[in-house]
Formats: structure tokens, sequence, C-alpha cells
């Protein structure tokens, strides 16, 4: 009497019907055969208790009838990425993927690919009996030339339908898999090497060595429209000269690679940097303003107005600061809005900005028109423009960039932006705050607190020095 | 304590305090800051970050990870939203948490990257197939991009269902200051259904298929029930609603800019309200019916339509709805929202 591997449930409660101590599986199908090896495998390992199956869809979806372990029924095709899923989260436990041609080798093949190419910590068994079975034979990226399936009915044309997917040959061209191996369960011979290959697996997914895989060759006589015998015989003739079978990689005895260590901190420390003490008040008599900061990338834009936004934030303002960004940035032009008010925000989009800043020619050209009336509009002085400004707003030529050169940062064009801002009243808050915030924007690289310092003082002088 | 932060970085910063143990997701404009953000914290926390192939694969990754009680987070846009259906399709069938961020972009196909609301009924009404609903909530502040993360975590492990916040481009790109939270959530017992690999979870099965047709129907009853008692979940945000003679309501940055209105007609002496949906899935039917009953509706979002109809569908006396929005990647106008205001109460729209 053949013996019951404990590694399977002692009935199978999970199916329908009557035979419970029975599988589902049609006379002579593989899927019996390599259950029964898995399950011995599991057991001789003694891995049941803390092994994790993920089954794929098809025949073998019912996987969780039949193993006395944890199981997860995954989509058609994403056993793989389910597996490296749950792997990523219990490093430590086993994870066993069962997956067929169809799934693994079509529809799934990338997620199982690229699972493969990680090298993710998972034993991948593939089950490859050359169609789609339960679905009703049709053909498979393992079918052979020639095969005549329920979508192939004049036989597989390789020029019209590709030719016999190596899945095996595919993945020895990765770096991370640890075993690769190509077994069959069509004769007793085949199935002894078939159990070898198996608990190799199952005993590097043990040792959590990492990915293992192993392709078994399984016949379907019921789609092969023959008896199980025969079904045998011929699967193993004409299956083999397609997909050889053999070892294709063990690197089970080489050392286990092991990703670099990153250094550990608490969530308090990576989302710190805030400031204390900092309440936002209601206040309706605040009459909102809005800025619009806007120029070429690489002139500071988007920083000019997160210095506004931060100085607004710390004397108890609602602000909101809103970039331009994806392919309007890389344009070349940048700009922010920022909005600084005595209530909620709403829109954080300026149409018509109380300020505006533009610091190229492009931008004052399509934002001056813009500017609220009594508005201010503050733009760089080198810009030439033939530009007819709107009525009823403050147009003030301002030369940034002549500032920050001469006081020997030329980069600082914005900064010099902001203390003439400063100086014109433009900013509803206090100069301490911005000076801080100024600072602040520095902090990853201090040396240039000062240098800004000298362009904002110089910027404020050269307003008190020209006030119309 | 106080920061000045991103509504990308918001929601990572929303995950931390939610106790996120794993990140999985693809790249997408406008979204990707949140995966920026996962790959350079999580590592940190001890956590995991994996950048998927695709997000059809980085959902069934969540679906994998979640199935070991796990709180899983992901964030896409519109295209990626899509190819997660069917993976959250599968988590809803098998009773999974998961919290899965939308930084909606306009569409249909590849559109733009600029904001839009067109992935409501996606999101909304299921997405995938079958018979399910999605948990959705509708941030409006950057402040919410981090607390309704927190709250998608929450009510997804408490109702064992797929949660979305359902953002746009310009709430994860712009900057608000936030009040950081203060303490880590704590980790649900999970042990009834979750499967860990050990003894204690070991008869667990995570699985959405039942071949017996009473059986799948049972279970679609049992899930939809649930839904029916999610309803008590709602949240929306009425603001100068009491006396209001004209409601208008809109989610997300639509409801910024129908605030904007709303505070612009009060100086012009016209009596508007907002009514803002915190949950989108469940809609605050009871609460839009409570303020919008009798009164002058106009429904502003940066979509076609999609949450008028939901709006028509759940006003009990059927109210005469006028919409005003925008579509591919443009915002609804305050000046526009008035003009329509004006318009409804001398009788003319």
């Amino acid at each position: 009497m053949i013996k019951r591997s404990t590694g399977l449930y002692e009935e199978f409660s999970r199916k329908e019907g009557t035979a419970s101590r029975a599988t589902h599986y049609c006379a002579g199908c593989g899927h019996g055969i390599i259950l029964k090896l898995i399950s011995e495998a599991m057991a001789d390992l003694d891995i049941q208790d803390d092994a994790v199956f993920i089954g794929p869809v098809g025949c073998a979806t019912f996987c969780y009838y039949y193993f006395d372990c944890g199981h997860i029924s995954a989509p058609h095709g994403r056993a793989s990425a389910v597996a490296t899923g749950i792997s990523r989260v219990l490093p430590d436990k086993p994870i066993i993927a069962y997956q067929g041609d169809g799934d693994l080798g079509a529809i799934g093949f990338n997620n199982a690919f690229q699972a493969a190419n990680r090298g993710d910590n998972f034993a991948l068994f593939f089950v490859n009996n050359a169609l789609y079975a339960m679905t009703g034979g049709q053909m498979a990226p393992t079918t052979l030339a020639g095969q005549v399936t329920t979508t192939t009915p004049f036989g597989r044309d390789v020029v019209k339908t590709g030719y016999p997917l190596k899945v095996c040959e595919v993945f020895e061209t990765l770096e991370a898999p640890v075993f690769i191996e190509r077994v069959s369960v069509a004769d007793t011979k085949r199935i002894m090497q078939a159990k070898k290959a198996i608990r190799k697996a199952l005993e590097i997914q043990k040792e959590k060595k990492g990915f293992a895989f192993v392709e078994i060759l399984s016949p379907c006589p019921n789609n092969m429209r023959v008896d199980p015998v025969k079904a045998a015989e011929a699967f193993t003739e004409i299956m083999e000269k397609t997909f050889p079978l053999g070892n294709f990689r063990d690197n089970s005895e080489k050392d286990i690679p092991m990703p670099a260590d990153v250094p550990l901190k608490t969530a308090s420390e990576i989302t710190g940097g805030g400031r204390e003490g900092i309440t936002t008040k209601n206040d309706p008599s605040f009459k909102e303003k809005k800025f619009k900061f806007s120029g070429f990338g690489g002139q500071g834009v988007l920083s000019l107005g997160l210095v506004v936004a931060e100085a607004a934030v710390s004397d108890g303002r609602y602000v909101s600061w809103m970039p331009s960004y994806g392919p309007e940035q890389r344009g070349g032009s940048a700009s922010c809005s920022v909005i600084v008010g005595g209530k909620e925000i709403g829109s954080p989009t300026i149409d018509d900005p109380d300020v505006l800043v533009a610091m190229n020619q492009p931008s004052l050209e399509r934002f001056a028109p813009s500017v609220k009336e009594g508005g201010t509009l503050l733009y760089e002085a080198s810009v030439k423009s033939g530009m007819e400004f709107p009525k009823g707003v403050r147009v003030i030529p301002f030369p940034a960039s002549a500032i920050a050169s001469e006081n020997g940062v030329p980069k600082a064009s914005n900064t010099a932006f902001l203390g003439a801002m400063t100086a014109l009243g433009l900013l509803p808050f206090g100069d301490g705050n911005v000076i801080d915030a100024l600072a602040e924007s520095f902090s990853p690289n201090p040396k240039l607190i000062e240098p800004n310092k000298k362009v904002f003082e110089a910027a404020r002088k050269w307003v008190s020095d020209n006030k119309q | 304590m106080r920061k000045f932060v991103k509504g990308n970085d918001a929601v990572m910063i929303g995950a931390i305090y939610a106790g996120v143990d794993a990140y999985f997701g693809y790249p997408i404009t406008p979204a990707s800051e949140i995966a920026h953000a996962a790959a350079e914290h999580l590592p940190r926390l001890g956590k995991e970050f994996l950048q998927a192939e695709c997000e059809t694969a980085s959902a069934n990754m969540m679906f994998g990870a979640a199935s070991a009680g796990k709180k899983v987070l992901s964030a896409s846009s519109g295209p990626g939203m899509s190819l997660m259906q069917e993976g959250i399709s599968y988590l809803a069938g098998a009773q999974l948490p998961a919290v899965i961020v939308d930084v909606m972009r306009a569409g249909p196909g590849l559109g733009n990257i600029w904001p839009e609301q067109g992935d409501y009924n996606q999101a909304v009404k299921g997405g995938g197939h079958g018979n399910y609903k999605n948990i959705v909530l509708a941030p409006a502040s950057v402040q919410e991009m981090c607390d309704l993360t927190i709250l998608a975590f929450d009510l997804a492990f408490k109702y064992r269902n797929p949660a979305i916040i359902l953002a746009d481009a310009a709430l994860g790109q712009m900057m608000e200051s936030i009040i950081i939270p203060e303490k880590v959530s704590d980790t649900p017992d999970t042990d009834e259904w979750a499967v860990k690999g050990d003894l204690k979870t070991k008869n667990n099965l995570i699985c959405s298929i039942r071949m017996d047709v009473d059986g799948q129907e049972m279970h679609n009853v049992i899930i939809n029930k649930k839904y029916d008692e999610m309803q008590c979940e709602a949240r929306a945000e009425s603001y100068l609603t009491k006396d209001a003679d004209v409601i208008i309501t809109g989610y997300g940055t639509s409801a910024r800019i129908a605030r904007s209105a709303v505070d612009a007609l009060r100086e012009k002496g016209i009596r508007a309200g907002l009514f803002r949906p915190i949950t989108l899935s469940p809609l605050p039917a009871k609460e839009l019916n409570a303020c919008a009953t009798g009164k002058k509706i106009i429904v502003t979002e940066m979509s076609n339509g999609q949450y008028r109809d939901d709006v028509i569908l759940n006003l009990n006396n059927k109210e005469k709805v006028v919409l005003v929005n925008r579509m591919g990647g443009n915002l609804p106008k305050v000046s526009v929202l008035m003009e329509t205001a004006e318009k409804m109460m001398e009788g003319k729209a």
C-alpha cells in the first residue's frame, strides 16, 4: 500500500463532493504526483506549520484542498507577484508558489521573470503540460510546434504563434536564481529525479537561500485524448526533444548574498525637522494675499516661494504653495503660487496675483497681464520687453542679478527679490520671519547663509535708495 | 509639531504613523513623490519598499503581503490605477485590507499629468470585476492627505476591504503646513483570518473562489452587507450651510475652489455654503440631504459629472442640480461658480 503523505490534509474537507480522500485530478494527470512529491518533502523537512503556499489559477487552483499548510489563492498569472509580496513581509517563512504554463509562461510571465531576476525568496514550481488544461485544451506558450490544441486546430504554426517557450533556459540567463532544474513525472525513473529536485528547492526555501525554480513536465491525458499510459510514453518522447531534462543551476552551497544595511531611524526622527509652538490663527480680518514667482528653472524660483511660504507659516498664517511641475518645469521655465491667508486657503492656484515676481522674459510676458489691479509687478531689470504693462499695477524693474553679482553670489537673484519684497512692504509679516526662513532654507549648506544675507540687505538698500 | 510639506509627502507621513509595513508601487507622475518617500523612509524603519515591474504586480504584491495581515500601501495615478483593478477586485473578494492612493491626473488614456477627478467612478463604483465597493476617502488639504491615510488604514482593517485615497495632482504637488501625528498606530490582531506561516494561522485560507454558486452568492451577500454597515463611517464637512440659499458641493481640490467661491459670494451678500464629502464611499447622503434639501445646488468637479450623478441619485427631494466642471487638467474657476450662483439666485439658471 502506498503510504499517505503527512504533508497533505487527512481529509480534503475544502473539496466538495463525497470522495473526501481523493483528489479532483483526472487519471494519469501529473498534478497528483507533484502534489504527493511536494507534500512529502514538506513533511520530511518539517516546514508545513511555517509554510505559506500560493496556488495559481487552473487545475492547481485547488492546492488549498490538499496541502496541510497556510494558503493563498492567487489571481491568474500572479502567484509569483503574490509570493513576492508575502515573502517580503515574512522573510523567515518558507514560501512556495505553484504555477502552470499558461499562468506563468503567458499572462504572468513578466511577474515570474522579474521575481526570478530579483531573486525573490520563494520556491516556484512550474508545471508544464504544453497546454491550458482546465480552460479546455488551448495553446499555451509551451505548446509544441505542430501540436493540435483547441486554439491551434491545424497544429501550432510557429511562424504565426511563436515557438515553445523554454522558461528554464530563459531564467538561466539571470544572475539571481539559486536553483533551476527541469524534471518530469512521466515515469518512475523520472519521478525519482523530480522528487530530488523538489526536495532541493524546498530545502533552499527552508534555509531561505533565495529563488529556486523547478519546471515539471506533466502529462495531461485528458486533453491529449489518449489513455494515461500512452500519454506518459508519448509525452516523454515528444516533450523532451523540446524541453530537455536536467539541472541548469545549483548555487545552493554558495554564500547567500545579503542586501546592504540601512541605518535605522524612528518615525519621529524621519518626520522631524518641523517647528514646535506654531499655531495657525483664524483671522478673518487678514486680507488674503497671492504671490506668483516665475523665471527659469535653476533661478531658485520655487525656493523663493518656499521661503516666503515658510515665513508666513511661522507668522501663524494659512499658507499654500503650488509649483509648476512635470513637462512645464522641464521646458525651462518654472513658477510657483503662494497664497497667504487668515483662514483656510481655497484654490491653491492663482489667476490674478497681488504680487508677481518675474525673473525672465517668457514669464514676464506670460504672467504680467494677470496681475490684479492695485497689485505689484516686480521684474528683473535686465529683461528687455516691449510689452505694455496692465493699468493700475505698480511696475518695478529691479536689478536683482546685478545686485546678486555685485555681492559675490551671482546665483542669488532670488534672495535679492526677497530683500526687495520686504523693503517694499509686499510681505504681510515681519522681516525677522523672512530672514529666519531664508537662513533655514540654507541649512543643508550653512556657508551660503551669510553671503545671501548680504545680497538681501543690498537689495533692501537699493529699494530705499530708489524710492519713488 | 508643524511642518510645511508637499501633499504626496504628507501621505507617507500619515502612512508611517499608521504603521505601514510595506509599499509596493510603480512610478507615475504626479504620484511619484510618494514612492520616493517610501523608498527613503521605509527601509530606515525596518519596513519594506519594493518598486514593482508594473501596477498589476504592485496590486498583487499588496495582495500577498496583506494576506499576512500586514499594512500595505501603494500609490498611483489614472493609467496605473487601471492596471491595479484586477488586484483590487481580488483584495475585495478575499476581504483583504490595503490602502491605495490615486493622485488623479487627466484622462482618458494617457491624458496628461494635470489635476482631474475623472477616476471618481472607477474608485467609487468598484473599478474591477464583480459586486464590490472600495472605501474611498477624498482629502482636500495637505493635512488631510496625512490624516486620511491613517483613517484609510483604520477603516481598511476594520472592514477588511481595500481603501482608496482619491486625491488629485494639485493636492499631491502642493505644500501646506501640517501637524505631524504623535503616535504610531497599534498593530491590529489579524490571527483570525491572516496567513502568517505559523501554527495559529495555518488553517486560514485567503481566497476569492467559491465553486458552488450558492456559496459564491452568499459571499456576495456577506460583503454587500458589510458595505451597508460601512455607511456609519460617512464623513462630510458643511461650511456655512445652515442659512445658505445656495449650496456648492464638491470634493478634493474642487471643494477648495468652492470654498473660495462661497467666501466671495458671502462678501457680496449671497448666502452660499459648501458641502464637502470627505468619504465618497460611503457617500454621506444623510448629511447631504440635511444641508441641501430645498436649496439651490451647484456641483463642481474636475470630471464629466460623475460626482454630480451621485448627488442627484442621493437627493431625496430631487432638487435641480447645476454642474460647473472643468476637465483635461483645468480647474473650475471661482468667478464661474459665483456667476452661476448669482444667476440661480436670480432664477436664471
